[in-house]
């Protein structure tokens, strides 16, 4: 827990990124550095999101998973890794 | 007429008037019918009296006879009496207990007085109905007139409603309404007519209070549920229910050791809270990745793609682009002291951190970078003592042997959590005393055992080898003592131990191994014999590194603080080839692509690579890649797939760079070992040539 705790902290402190976001299955946030509105936002809009892909992934052949999903926007990028049970974003900027 | 006489009955008539609904003109008639059918003969008698009384008050003439005679005075005589709508009858002192207010008060008497009411039915004269009636009163009208006519005199029937009507109407009553009250007589023999004027008649019976019972009970459990089936949950539910049926077939075979199960089960519960967030581990890595994979885009693309365009026209010199630099903060103070590139996965390689500062020995450090992710290790592993060399089995990449300062050799296993190592020798199991300098994998032994070797300053050449929980140690060689000159017996005493620095193993041969000493002597040795087969004196100072060629099996190469580089055939005891960078030598490496090209790296920060079959004599590339005053540079690693090198420094950062195209080219139409082997013996032909 210490560990994934430290990736996070690590992340955050890297260039351009605007916040963490973990999500559980549910699509309820468990953990965010976002501000509450927003975190609900994204955590209900990218759950559908998520659900949605990977149910295309699944379909297309049910042996096959979704690992990870980029959203490249105009303003940022919102990074994706869903898990079993939880998954997590990430939201950055790059141009920064 | 007299008000004395009348008053009380003015006033009983007063009441009755109020009662009344107004303009009903035509019931009068059958008011006055109805009254007659009720009275009794009396009545009828008095009322034909006071009629008659009536009457003669109208026409002026008729007198009671009892009437008091008055005087003119008595009749001047002004009497005054007030018509109030008080009921003087009516009791004022009742007094009734309110529970309101919980004391008695006074009760509100109703004054209304209903001297007489009466409903009645009225027919528009118009109507079909009241066409009909008019005829059957015509009829009776007849009869009437027979029966009035007995009478003589039809206002006097007329008039016997008059007491009880308003005194003004009964005249315009009495011609009007005669009709109509012949019509009504009628009536009573008649079935009743329907009522046309939508006069309600109405009947109030007992009104049951409203009541309202109510009570709640307990919820009804619900739940909704809804579910899609699609082709990926099906096969989700057909592995999962495979997996159970596997299940089932393990606990019928694992029976008897139930009690374990039930501990263990604890166990599982206990940790699984633990393991949610751990689940996530291999999702945060794999975003830190992608979080630097945008902000270092611009190294990645280089990496993947940028072939510097200037290289054609400067040939044959060439560049090193640089990519990414590695660097930990609490590596900081720590030099590197060895690399070593995984061979499965080309983008991770491990760092070896200590100190060759012999006063500034302190603990060390393992550290694994992967270019995915240049800003934090992938894997780190502390050590008590400083880090000198490290060895990835070039097989089961995760485990790396590691050479200590203090002596030990320690195995570490990747795939396993926590920071020590799975084997580690203790003095007991023949440690080296003096520090570890080069650890070297072997190919597993005849069962299967993973081995490795190391040398060490104590002049010993060991053997290590992984059974089950130990590792187990065979000293192989013995480094042979220095002095054995006997002319200089003093020398012999300030060196008698010869000590191993480097240590390399043929690539084909997998039994013949070299090892550099301090000394500065080359030595050419065999696994399975304490004999010494070669001896090379290569270099005046400490030999860093001895390498043997990837390709060309007959060639070596070594490098020294004494500024050289030398290229041996292990055949010729001299070198073939020497090269002079003028600065002390901290390592040097072969190309893992041509069996020509290599590159070293000088303590003054300089990368220098050479291409033997292009220029035999100087460097192609000859580039300072860190701040030359503070920092010494002081490994050097190409990586086994991509054109890269890493270089270490003493500052704990690794850097790494990209091969100009010019550093990396082939023989035209041709490719493969041989042909690499083929070029370096062509050179090594026009090298001996002219001696």
């Amino acid at each position: 827990m210490a560990e994934v705790e430290e990736t996070l902290k690590r992340i955050q402190g890297q260039k351009g990124v605007q916040g963490i976001i973990i999500v559980n299955s549910e699509g309820i946030p468990i953990k965010t550095t976002l501000d509450n509105s927003s975190t609900v936002q994204y955590a209900g809009l990218i759950h559908q999101l998520v659900m949605k892909a990977r149910s295309t992934v699944r379909d297309i052949d049910p042996q096959n998973d979704l690992t990870f999903l980029r959203v490249r926007s105009k303003k940022n990028e919102i990074m994706i890794a869903p898990d079993k049970d939880y998954f997590l974003i990430v939201i950055q900027n790059p141009s920064d | 007429m007299s008000v004395r006489d009348t008053n009380v009955r003015a006033h009983a008539r007063k009441g009755s008037n109020v009662q009344k609904t107004p303009g009903v003109k035509s019931t009068k008639a059958a008011n006055k019918e109805k009254i007659s059918s009720v009275c009794d003969e009396t009545d009828v008698t008095d009322e034909e009296k006071t009629v008659e009384m009536g009457g003669g008050r109208i026409k002026g003439l008729v007198k009671p006879p009892d009437q008091l005679k008055l005087t003119d005075i008595e009749k001047k005589e002004k009497i005054t009496k007030v018509l109030t709508t008080h009921n003087p009858n009516a009791p004022n002192n009742i007094a009734r207990w309110s529970f309101k207010d919980r004391c008695f008060k006074p009760c509100v008497v109703d004054h209304t007085m209903h001297i007489f009411e009466l409903e009645v039915n009225l027919v528009y004269k118009n109507s079909e109905e009241g066409r009909k009636e008019m005829l059957k009163q015509g009829l009776h009208e007849d009869d009437a007139t027979v029966d009035t006519g007995a009478e003589s005199d039809k206002e006097k029937t007329e008039t016997s409603a008059t007491p009880v009507e308003d005194g003004g109407e009964v005249e315009e009553a009495g011609e009007e309404d005669r009709p109509d009250s012949a019509a009504s007589k009628t009536d009573k023999k008649e079935p009743k007519i329907a009522n046309v004027f939508a006069c309600s008649r109405a009947t109030q019976t007992l009104d049951n209070p409203p009541r309202e019972i109510s009570c709640q009970i307990e919820p009804l459990p619900r739940s909704s549920f809804s579910a899609s089936a699609n082709q990926w949950e099906i096969y989700d539910a057909y592995v999962e229910e495979l997996q159970k049926q596997e299940k089932n077939k393990e606990k019928q075979k694992a029976v008897p050791s139930e009690k374990d199960d039930k501990s263990q089960k604890k166990m599982v519960l206990m940790e699984a809270q633990e393991a949610d967030f751990k689940k996530v581990k291999k999702e945060a890595k794999s975003l830190e990745r992608m979080v630097n994979q945008n902000i270092y885009d611009k190294i990645v693309q280089d990496f993947a793609y940028y072939e510097d365009p200037a290289d054609e026209f400067r040939f044959p010199k060439a560049t090193l682009l640089p990519l990414w630099k590695f660097k930990y903060d609490q590596a900081k103070k720590l030099s590197v002291t060895a690399l070593c590139w995984n061979d499965k996965c080309p983008d991770l390689f491990g760092v070896g951190m200590g100190s060759y500062d012999f006063c500034k020995q302190g603990s060390g450090m393992l550290l694994f970078y992967t270019y995915k992710n240049c800003s934090f290790p992938e894997y780190i592993y502390p050590t008590s003592s400083g880090v000198l060399c490290l060895d990835i089995h070039k097989q089961r990449t995760y485990l790396v042997a590691v050479g200590l300062y203090d002596g030990c050799v320690a195995v570490y296993n990747l795939k396993k959590e926590g920071k020590e190592p799975i084997y580690k020798s203790t003095a007991k199991t023949g440690k080296h005393t003096a520090p570890v300098w080069q650890v070297c994998w072997q190919n597993d032994d005849m069962d299967n055992n993973h081995n490795f070797y190391s040398v060490s300053s104590d002049g010993r050449v060991v053997s290590w080898t992984l059974v089950r929980n130990e590792l187990v140690f065979t000293d192989i060689i013995q480094l042979p003592l220095i002095g054995a000159d006997p002319e200089e017996p003093e020398l012999a005493q300030m060196h008698l131990i010869p000590c191993g620095t480097s240590m390399d193993f043929h690539k084909q041969i997998d039994y013949l191994f070299l090892v550099g000493t301090q000394e500065g002597k080359i030595y050419e040795c065999k696994t399975y014999s304490s004999k010494i087969l070669e001896t090379y004196e290569a270099h005046h100072m400490t030999v860093d590194t001895v390498k043997w060629n990837y390709f060309h099996p007959k060639v070596f190469i070594s490098c020294s603080s004494d500024w050289t580089i030398k290229i041996w055939d292990y055949t010729i005891n001299t070198p073939v080839l020497t090269f002079d960078l003028k600065e002390p030598v901290g390592d040097v490496a072969w190309a893992p692509y041509s069996s020509t090209v290599f590159a070293a790296v000088t303590t003054d920060g300089n990368v220098h690579v050479f291409d033997l079959n292009i220029n035999k004599y100087e460097a192609l590339c000859q580039q300072l890649v860190v701040d030359k005053k503070k920092t010494k540079l002081t490994h050097i690693e190409f990586n086994p797939t991509h054109p890269i090198i890493i270089v270490g420094d003493d500052r704990g950062n690794v850097n790494s760079f990209k091969l100009s195209p010019n550093l990396r080219l082939k023989p035209k139409g041709k490719d493969g070992p041989e042909v690499e082997a083929a070029k370096m013996e062509t050179l090594l032909a026009l090298l001996r040539k002219p001696e």
